[in-house]
């Protein structure tokens, strides 16, 4: 029962983004279209899920004034996978996350996980605690993605559903900022 | 010539924080009043510069000739927050009124991801070590501007009598929203 609440909570209640406000330079700076919003969602699961692990396996061996630095490291390690892999399989989505996909080493939310949770807990519970809130994190992108794509380009995964141009501001920085502050008292309004 | 156009694009066309999402953590956590928006400003135009120029001799005198680029999230980071906290001790010693006003904006730093992206836009752009010190100056000043005019922004909306729903942040994300609006009425001026 607790490991289904250690799951869902990053969902809604505990949500990366909407109740947090953790990460919101990905989810504002990526979220041009829900595919790119799932795209840099998928990309920071994987590096939390990842470093969670490894933190919660090494966490007696590392000293307690090293721990942040150390922490740190073996976040940008799993960036610089993330980084490498993507170039190599994704070149499109890698070209239009860009300058997103280093700077995940520098997501709050990826560091909170590991020093609020990881180091706490056990491999099981540390593993549900990231891919729990590594999709939390990867709905509200593709939430935020899906209304500024639907609004600015009257699309959705690319599927065009009115033959025009839509709200070109909602694919603009300032619609970002808006859509993201609407989709956050939606789900204050949902909890 | 170069350099005004690199300042002016970095302050007002491409400011880091409202057209290229960057600092956005310390842009919403730090800009309630804006004496602290000015001093978080201020730690980043320091930390920012002096983290652009390690950085780009590191990448021109150790990465690139050793061919070791794919190590450069993982050194710019390790060099990022050592810098973070010497400048803290120096700081300390040196200059303890500033340590004092900067307090808690130092350490917060390290995760403030203008910082890193300025690093790596500076490589990337392949900029000469003068204009990528003119790059840095200008995006910290964009920030700082960005965070004082926020800062200032909350400080009316206090008084204001919002919606129920939209108290809290999603004022907030509204109004930067408005703000950067306004900010693009400066593109095509460089």
């Amino acid at each position: 029962m607790d490991q289904v609440k250690n799951f869902t909570k990053g969902f809604i209640r505990e949500n990366p983004v909407f109740a947090l406000m953790l990460g919101l330079c990905p989810a504002l700076g990526t979220t041009t279209s829900a595919y790119n919003g799932m795209g840099m969602g998928l990309a920071t699961l994987f590096v939390v899920v990842m470093s969670n692990i490894v933190v919660s396996l090494i966490k007696n061996f590392v000293p307690n004034k090293v721990r942040i630095p150390s922490y740190i490291v073996i976040i940008a390690s799993f960036v610089t996978i993330v980084d490498l892999v993507m170039a190599g399989y994704m070149p499109a989505l890698h070209e239009q996350l860009g300058l997103f996909i280093p700077l995940i080493v520098v997501n709050c939310f990826v560091l909170g996980r590991a020093e609020a949770f990881a180091q706490k807990n056990t491999l099981g519970s540390s593993i549900i605690d990231g891919t729990g809130m590594g999709l939390g994190f990867t709905l509200a992108l593709t939430m935020l993605g899906a209304a500024r794509e639907i609004l600015g380009s009257y699309s959705l995964f690319g599927f065009q559903f009115i033959r025009d141009d839509g709200m070109l501001i909602f694919i603009l920085a300032p619609g970002a900022f808006i859509a993201l502050g609407y989709l956050i008292a939606l789900t204050n309004r949902l909890k | 010539m170069e350099y005004i156009a690199i300042v002016l694009s970095a302050i007002l066309v491409n400011n880091i924080v409202l057209a290229q999402f960057l600092g956005l953590c310390p842009f919403f956590g730090v800009s309630n009043k804006i004496s602290t928006a000015a001093g978080m400003g201020g730690a980043v135009l320091f930390v920012m510069t002096v983290a652009a120029i390690v950085t780009y001799l590191i990448s021109h005198y150790i990465l690139i000739p050793y061919d070791l680029i794919y190590l450069r999230t993982v050194t710019y980071i390790l060099v990022i927050s050592s810098l973070v906290q010497m400048v803290e001790i120096i700081l300390k010693k040196v200059s303890p009124p500033l340590y004092q006003a900067l307090g808690i904006f130092l350490p917060l730093m390290t995760t403030n991801c203008a910082i890193l992206g300025v690093a790596i836009l500076v490589i990337q752009q392949e900029h000469t070590l003068i204009s990528g010190v003119v790059f840095a100056i200008a995006h910290a000043i964009g920030f700082t501007l960005a965070l004082v005019i926020l800062g200032g922004i909350r400080e009316q909306l206090e008084l204001l009598n919002v919606p129920k729903g939209m108290r809290g942040n999603p004022v907030i994300l509204v109004a930067a929203g408005l703000l950067a609006m306004a900010f693009m009425g400066f593109a095509g001026i460089v």
